[in-house]
């Protein structure tokens, strides 16, 4: 689809209430953020602790191969990005992504008195709280609690999934969860739940029943809009068959819309790498960096890379030394990568991980990830970072 | 007390001790007292194992995956016979899932089996073998009302456990934590209630409890740290088992059960003082179960306004309650599986060791949608639309139409394939029973205006039945 007939298709749906087609309509009359202007965050989670050393490998340093016998990734294998790190051969898909300026590596990035309970750590994670802190609100839900301009509606944070992370969850607001918005559209629009719907205002107070009433109005709207919204698009772009694929796919459909969304959420699970790591985990990167290569390749084709950011996290990295049952366990700081067609730093952000010292046997953290997130705020969703994380935190300059 | 709230009263406890209660047999428990039916239903709970997965077969294939897993290089045929086993585990897997929700639909010992589900939750466990999680699920069943000492061994001993915690990998000289963290984080004691320290050194206490080949469990001497431990303040040559007595010695291990099972079957806003109730009692009672239960289900505060029709039903209560009230049989059960999955509970596949989180995370969005569409798909043999799609563009056309009719056979279809005994459902009630009396016996809320004005509109008994339980009422227990 061409640059013109994408802003009109976009126009004829997006403003249908308006009843005058987009095109007819003076420029200055289109709202900005409707058109390709309109910036998108993508966060990608790793579910159980992702192994950072073996996904980027720092094969420039001997203490690697001493602590890693039976694991470490050869530096012949290795796909070399500076003398010091390299990329799991695994990962070989993102090599022309890297190579084109799309990524960053954050290197180190962790947490003071990090946790090492799966379940802790990942909601220290998805709430942005300190580590004796317990949050029951997830950093992009403040986000949508902030009430600002563009997050008044479930929509404007989608997770493909079945379910909703605490990390979207807020105070007032929550993001939507859909895996197909056409079998949520169908669901919301039975005659029989619009007559349960009707005149219902007694429903609507903080306990459980009001709860649910007010998660089926707000469903309603949201999958009417994002149904008539995305489904005038259609991807030509071939994706790998897996589901983190699949829903990369999704995600891409949605920007490429033009849906007002600004906050996706996918997530990748089975990184608890305690036994016979090499496999495992090497099947879960390929995975991951297929479907992202495709996805940013999609976007690319889209022109809208440039209006998005995606970041991958997981909730921790694993013990510098490796275990006897030839996996790794829960350890602490880890890597972070960026992607997106406006890095301000692309490469290797920071400094490789040292591995000479070491915090009883774990990585020392060179950067919090809330400085990670309080960039992204500040500088990508145009919110003040310390009014979300609670306090205010250091940006740094990869956007 | 009037007979009425005594009604109202059991109904509750049969909601919440089990899946539902049928108009019929409410009527007649209804005479007793609540004491005489809890008795009752502690007294029904009998132990019935699952036995579906053969202990002989899935040796077998064990000790040809053992031999397989030993080699370096596969020939062709050895990686088909590998695959083969994968393919009949995944398989055996899934009928071992619909072996107990048919279990939790048909059984007549309601309290043993929300027990079940209880503990499935609290020692939450994956195991891709089917014998390890049906040993597991058996462990939990037998021993669920009984002491919480001998459960939590046994569940601390079954190979499932072993392997799913990595206590397998757990040596001397080499201690992989991971299982001693959970034992103390999720099974006994909850966060800050231990230093990292008792971690690492009741890790080494539990060195060398292992299972062998045949999936029974061992005690590996060799294996096992003999040095000293100092573990809560206390110093010795600790095994597993005298950590998990320093641990029950804690009466923070016998509140935070109470706690977790408060929420589980009372609210899950815990009232801090009733939580305290329970825990001394449990603790006193020795980590008695049934003990703790009968407590519960007894006292006053259980049936208060704010406990009743309030809380969020899993999706299982949801499922089995469903099925029970309305006699269904699934002709396919494998659609069973795949309703437990859209909800966000997949028997045997909790998301991860600390279980489903439960309340108000069961309801998102799309899960909300789907559980008040289920009703209409199972009762009246509906159509289905969320599995075996084809163009989501016909979709969306097909139900902005209101003429579905029009439209049906061009939609592809995929069915529930259930069915509902209608005739013995109906036939539970009182003749003449009117379409608000079925309402308010079918729903744990009170009735508002609206419901009542709503179906006393209705026609039938059956119209009204599947639009009750579509309702977002009937998502309240």
């Amino acid at each position: 689809m061409n640059r013109r007939n994408f802003l009109r298709n976009t126009g004829f749906v997006a403003a249908g209430s308006l009843f005058v087609p987009a095109f007819m309509k003076p420029f200055e009359a289109l709202a900005l953020d409707e058109l390709s202007l309109y910036k998108n965050l993508v966060v990608v989670q790793l579910s159980g602790g992702n192994d950072g050393l073996n996904t980027v490998v720092p094969f420039g340093n001997d203490i690697y191969y001493q602590k890693r016998k039976s694991i470490a990734i050869k530096p012949q294998e290795v796909i070399k990005l500076n003398n010091m790190q390299g990329l799991n051969p695994n990962m070989a898909a993102l090599q022309e992504i890297y190579d084109q300026g799309w990524m960053t590596i954050i290197n180190d990035v962790g947490y003071p008195n990090p946790d090492r309970s799966h379940f802790r750590s990942m909601d220290i994670w998805q709430t942005g709280s300190d580590s004796n802190q317990f949050l029951s609100t997830g950093w992009i839900g403040r986000y949508l609690d902030s009430n600002c301009q563009t997050c008044k509606f479930p929509y404007t944070a989608i997770e493909v999934d079945d379910s909703l992370s605490l990390a979207m969850k807020g105070q007032t607001k929550k993001g939507i969860a859909l895996k197909d918005p056409a079998s949520l559209f169908n669901n919301t629009n039975n005659p029989f739940f619009k007559a349960v719907l009707q005149n219902d205002q007694e429903h609507l107070d903080e306990d459980n029943l009001g709860y649910l009433y007010k998660t089926m109005i707000e469903t309603q709207s949201s999958a009417s809009y994002i149904q008539n919204t995305s489904k005038i698009y259609q991807s030509k772009f071939t994706y790998p068959s897996s589901g983190f694929a699949n829903q990369l796919k999704t995600v891409s459909k949605f920007i490429s819309s033009g849906l007002k969304t600004r906050v996706y959420y996918v997530s990748l699970s089975g990184f608890d790498t305690h036994v016979n790591q090499i496999g495992q985990q090497g099947n879960l990167l390929k995975q991951y960096s297929e479907g992202m290569a495709a996805f940013i390749k999609d976007l690319k084709n889209n022109n809208k890379l440039e209006d998005t950011l995606v970041i991958t996290f997981s909730e921790f990295g694993r013990r510098v030394e490796q275990n006897a049952s030839s996996g790794t366990d829960h350890g602490t700081a880890n890597n972070m990568f960026v992607f997106g067609g406006r890095l301000k730093k692309q490469g290797i952000f920071n400094d490789a991980p040292n591995l000479s010292d070491l915090d009883s046997g774990d990585l020392k953290y060179q950067l919090d990830f809330r400085q990670v997130y309080g960039t992204i705020l500040d500088k990508w969703l145009d919110v003040n970072n310390g009014e979300i994380l609670n306090k205010k935190f250091n940006t740094l300059d990869f956007i | 007390m009037s007979a009425k709230d005594n009604f109202i009263k059991v109904k509750h406890l049969y909601n919440r001790a089990g899946f539902g209660i049928s108009y019929a047999d409410l009527h007649k428990l209804s005479k007793k007292s609540i004491e005489k039916n809890v008795a009752g239903l502690l007294k029904e709970a009998k132990d019935d194992s699952i036995s579906l997965v053969s202990d002989t077969e899935s040796r077998r294939q064990m000790l040809v995956q053992a031999g397989l897993y030993a080699k370096k290089d596969l020939t062709d045929e050895e990686k088909k016979i590998r695959q083969e086993i994968t393919r009949m585990q995944n398989e055996v897997s899934k009928d071992l899932n619909i072996a107990w929700i048919d279990k939790l639909i048909n059984t007549t010992s309601p309290l043993r089996e929300k027990m079940t589900l209880f503990w499935h939750g609290h020692f939450a466990c994956r195991s891709n073998e089917p014998l390890y999680a049906q040993q597991l699920n058996n462990i939990q069943r037998t021993h669920g009302l009984g002491s919480f000492k001998t459960l939590l061994v046994e569940v601390s001993k079954s190979p499932a456990m072993l392997q799913y915690l990595n206590n397998q990998q757990n040596r001397k000289g080499k201690p992989n934590e991971n299982f001693a963290r959970e034992l103390m984080e999720l099974f006994t004691l909850g966060r800050g209630k231990y230093t990292e320290n008792d971690i690492k050194e009741s890790a080494r206490s539990f060195t060398g409890w292992m299972y062998d080949k045949d999936g029974a469990f061992i005690f590996r001497q060799n294996l096992h740290d003999e040095g000293t431990k100092t573990f809560f303040g206390k110093t010795g040559n600790f095994d597993g088992e005298n950590i998990i007595d320093l641990i029950l010695a804690k009466p923070d291990t016998a509140e935070f059960i109470s706690r977790k099972v408060y929420k589980f079957f009372v609210n899950d806003q815990p009232n801090e003082v009733h939580v305290k109730e329970l825990g001394d009692h449990f603790y006193a009672s020795n980590y008695d179960i049934s003990a703790l239960m009968q407590k519960m289900f007894t006292s006053e505060w259980f049936y208060a306004p704010e406990n009743v029709g309030t809380k969020i039903k899993s999706p299982i209560e949801f499922l089995v309650g469903l099925s029970r009230e309305f006699y269904v049989t699934y002709n396919k059960p494998q659609i069973l599986i795949q309703l437990q999955s859209s909800l966000g509970q997949y028997l045997f596949n909790p998301p991860n060791v600390a279980g489903w989180p439960g309340g108000q995370n069961w309801i998102d969005s799309s899960s909300l949608m789907l559980r008040m569409r289920i009703p209409s798909l199972v009762l009246n043999d509906g159509e289905i639309d969320f599995s075996g799609k084809a163009d989501p563009e016909d979709e969306a056309v097909i139900a902005l139409n209101k003429n579905t009719a029009a439209n049906k056979n061009s939609k592809p279809k995929s069915y529930v394939n259930a069915n509902a005994d209608w005739s013995k459902f109906l036939s539970t009630f009182p003749k003449g029973i009117s379409p608000t009396e079925l309402t308010s016996f079918l729903l744990q809320p009170k009735l508002n205006d609206k419901i009542i004005k709503m179906v006393s509109n209705n026609k039938g008994l059956r119209s009204t039945a599947v639009e009750i339980t579509s309702m977002p009422e009937y998502q309240l227990v």
